[in-house]
């Protein structure tokens, strides 16, 4: 062995403070990675230690090492098939009892080990005396006393890893009685090479084989040669029941647990039975029967604001920051493809990419100070009846609930759920709460085709639309397709403490290099993508020449005013009579101060009509009674034509440069698809768009619509829309529910891709909301039609 | 006499006599160190009535009551009955 570099696993019950030590040995060298096809994470990190370069790898955090959970499954296959040099396994020395109870699990898999009594401090203050020297004895491996919060022990922690990489595995064995006893030997009679060649201990197989473990039942089942030590085990085990009427399985574990409550007894002397702490005083208010649901939703209030309403400052920020490189960019490149695809599709897409990072950074922030408290497991205790009613988890709650923000972080966020399946199902639905980018579609069409006192409602039937079909579909997905055992509800509730701002910043840090890392190049690549789509091909046929229809109205311009105010006035140019210019000057600031005035009004309110007549009586009051005011006039209305013209033709050039891109293209291609649920090919192209974010949904119906820069006034969108024959108020809420519904955007399946380490689920994500999506929208479109709205 | 504990009020305490069943429930109970023997004390119902929570030597646990269901335990009279 090459002593030179030690992989040392750390395993240890949840709640243990396994994950500060890790902290403490690794500092920020870490690396989070998944394990092998499965969704558990793997966390390793580095130290260089007296020569020594040590590779720690953090196993998941479990009471014991059946097969009921994959996290138990892959800290024994890991411990066993993957051989790290030492085994350190972490015990809460306040609830020692059941620390052992792994220990001992873990001293069965025959590796070297090095047992951590950790919050030795903790367990003082309770009265627990430990004697860690005949501890150590009696189960043969050595013991430090670390406190982890203090990091303090440390030091002799690797000292120790060092000292033992070399030592004999160890030996401890546990005496099951005659019964179990006699049939571990008649499995050796049984075993073959296929059942040795697993790599398992060979009394541990026999064991597992006892109890029916899942994972090896299934290992010897895929082994030629396996069946026969089955049917053996299966025997031995029906044997078992008949003699003594009870199954093996808890018979070892009672057994187990017999063993440690022996060494237990002769190591520790305990304080009184049951105590009344700090922690429960504290509880006591957080989950009051009055006051607990206050307090939780008034922290689920703050953390929110923290995350959506504090993120927003620096996310605007990055949009500024990145559109000034945009522009320093525009400058510094000649025009062309490149220059075009660096501008809006890649810094765009960084942008995008980029723009999360400030709430991802936030939100774990807080989860980190919920979880590292012990807040979040009374979440989960105080919301556990509803979201069990839905199929879900206590804990499934918070992810949802920001899910109202935005579906990146919440999904980020269903890490605090340890069960896979309820993980998956909340992922799944997590996108059915409406996200803030998908508000400013929703308000752009309730503007435009709802009345004041309507709107509201409509908004608001969306949202909980939303919420419904969540409850529905994740009922539907626990009892169809992602089926099997509910997870027992039985959590423990770590006592509160102070969260260490070390592990926070570490939680942050980590999550959000993963974000950009793993989810980041897949949003950059498809965004760049929808932006190509609908920017290309750059060289349309367009239908008629709008740069020559563009110099026409230039050349008319100054053909009439040529005419109609140089001729009559004997002069070349508006400076050769100053007063004329400046009244001109005067009417322009009037008009200006128009356009400002209406830029969010829309042209058939009062307000609009009141503020246009202010212009018109402005005007003419400016003009005065002069000849020249006449003259001045006709130069302001000459002048309001040519840009007219101008805006008009840029807006119908961009719609048909949209129209005849491949995204314009695809769009009329699937026009039939969509005309069911009444849309139409614009309606699709938006939604194709949308993919990349929702918010893009309004500047493309802006671009494809003829009305230019929606930044600056949405009204004219909102009268656009409204003119639009195809539309209707029917169909502007079909519209809604559709975006409500279809699939997640680029940001969200890149994360859901992530998070669940499967393009499966990503694609399914995505396939199975834009499915639903089509068949209520056409629901809606019809059964309207049929009532006649 | 044996009830399940479930059915105890907070505050009352009870010696675990029996784990029933043998799933995945009956294991994670086991598992998470509720043992023949073990006592507990229910500290109380979450806010809407369900789960529950209890304290088992140096920590607490919460679990719902159809898991409750799962643990028989014998009462035993607090110690705040007794008149000192």
């Amino acid at each position: 062995m090459n002593k030179n570099s030690i992989t040392v696993a750390l395993a240890g019950n949840p709640n243990c403070g396994k994950t500060t030590i890790f902290n403490h040995l690794t500092g920020s060298k870490q690396h989070v990675g998944n394990y092998a096809g499965v969704t558990v994470e793997k966390k390793a990190g580095f130290r260089r230690f007296r020569e020594h370069d040590l590779t720690i790898v953090d196993l998941p955090g479990t009471y014991s090492l059946t097969a009921y959970s994959i996290e138990e499954v892959v800290t024994r296959n890991f411990i066993v098939l993957d051989q790290p040099d030492i085994v350190v396994d972490v015990l809460d020395s306040a609830n020692l009892e059941r620390n052992l109870y792994l220990a001992v699990q873990i001293l069965e898999l025959q590796r070297p080990m090095v047992l951590v009594l950790n919050m030795a401090d903790v367990a003082k203050k309770q009265g627990v005396v430990i004697n860690a020297k005949r501890l150590s004895q009696r189960i043969g491996v050595p013991i430090v006393t670390a406190v982890g919060n203090k990091a303090s022990g440390m030091d002799d922690l690797l000292t120790t890893i060092v000292q033992s990489v070399d030592k004999q595995a160890a030996s401890f064995q546990i005496d099951y009685g005659q019964q179990i006893e006699q049939r571990i030997v008649r499995l050796f009679q049984s075993f073959n090479s296929a059942v040795l060649s697993l790599g398992f201990p060979k009394r541990w197989i026999a064991l597992k084989l006892l109890e029916n473990d899942k994972d090896i039942v299934q290992r010897l089942l895929e082994h030629d040669g396996g069946q026969a030590t089955l049917a053996v085990a299966t025997e031995l085990r029906e044997t078992f029941c008949e003699q003594t009427g009870g199954d093996a399985a808890t018979f070892i574990a009672t057994k187990r647990y017999e063993v440690v409550g022996k060494i237990y007894g002769d190591c520790v002397l305990t304080g009184p039975t049951i105590l009344r702490t700090t922690s429960d005083k504290i509880d006591a208010l957080l989950t009051h029967r009055l006051l607990g649901i206050p307090l939780f939703l008034g922290m689920m209030w703050f953390v929110f604001n923290l995350v959506f309403t504090i993120g927003a400052v620096p996310q605007k920020a990055i949009q500024k920051g990145l559109s000034f490189l945009g522009q320093w960019v525009g400058m510094a490149l000649p025009d062309g493809g490149v220059k075009n695809l660096l501008i809006d599709g890649v810094i765009g897409g960084v942008g995008s990419v980029l723009s999360f990072v400030p709430i991802i950074l936030l939100l774990f922030a807080a989860i980190a100070v919920l979880e590292d408290s012990g807040y979040m497991a009374r979440a989960a205790f105080i919301m556990d009846r509803v979201m069990y009613k839905v199929g879900l988890h206590g804990k499934s709650f918070i992810p949802l609930l920001l899910g109202f923000g935005c579906s990146v972080p919440a999904i980020m966020g269903t890490r605090t759920l340890e069960n896979p399946r309820d993980r998956l199902v909340t992922i799944l639905v997590t996108p059915f709460m409406s996200c803030s980018a998908r508000l400013p579609v929703y308000t752009l069409l309730c503007a435009a085709f709802f009345s004041e006192n309507m709107a509201g409602t409509v908004l608001f039937s969306v949202y909980i639309f939303g919420i419904l079909l969540a409850i529905l579909v994740a009922r539907f997905l626990r009892t169809f397709l992602l089926t099997g055992d509910t997870e027992p509800f039985v959590m423990e509730m770590p006592p509160y403490h102070w969260p260490s701002p070390t592990s926070i910043l570490i939680h942050m840090w980590e999550r959000t290099v993963l974000y950009v890392k793993k989810a980041g190049t897949i949003i950059l690549a498809v965004s760049v993508l929808i932006w190509f789509l609908t920017n290309y091909p750059t060289h349309v046929e367009f239908s008629r020449d709008y740069d020559a229809l563009t110099a026409q109205a230039d050349a008319d311009y100054t053909e009439h005013i040529a005419q109609q105010v140089y001729v009559p006035l004997t002069i070349t140019a508006l400076d050769d009579r100053p007063e004329l210019a400046e009244t001109v000057q005067r009417m322009h600031d009037i008009e200006e101060n128009f356009d400002v005035q209406v830029a969010d009004v829309r042209k058939n309110t009062r307000t609009y009509k009141n503020a246009a007549e202010n212009k018109e009586t402005a005007l003419f009051s400016a003009a005065g009674s002069t000849e020249l005011g006449k003259y001045a006039l006709r130069v302001i209305q000459l002048s309001d034509e040519r840009d007219d013209a101008h805006r008009v033709l840029l807006q119908q050039k961009a719609h048909e440069k949209l129209e005849k891109s491949y995204a314009g293209q695809a769009g009329k291609v699937l026009e039939p698809l969509v005309t069911p649920l009444g849309l139409n090919w614009k309606h699709a192209v938006s939604l194709f768009a949308g993919f990349s974010a929702k918010e893009v949904i309004v500047s493309t119906l802006a671009t494809i619509y003829s009305v230019g820069d929606v930044e600056k006034s949405s009204s004219q969108l909102m009268d656009a829309l409204a003119a639009d024959p195809d539309m209707s108020p029917l169909v502007a809420y079909t519209l809604m529910i559709f975006i409500l519904i279809y699939s997640p955007c680029v940001a969200t399946i890149a994360v859901i891709r992530r998070e669940t380490n499967s393009w499966k689920w990503a694609l399914f994500a995505s396939c199975y909301t834009t499915t639903i999506a089509w068949c209520i929208a056409f629901i809606i479109y019809q059964g309207g039609r049929i009532f006649g709205l | 006499m044996a009830t399940l504990l479930s059915d105890l009020l907070p505050g009352q305490i009870g010696r675990v006599v029996k784990i029933c069943g043998k799933g995945p429930i009956a294991r994670r109970i086991f598992d998470i160190g509720i043992v023949p023997g073990s006592l507990l004390e229910v500290q109380k119902f979450a806010p809407l009535g369900d789960p529950m929570e209890i304290k088992v030597k140096s920590f607490n646990l919460s679990l719902r009551k159809n898991e409750a269901s799962f643990i028989q335990v014998e009462r035993i009279a607090a110690e705040t009955d007794c008149p000192a």
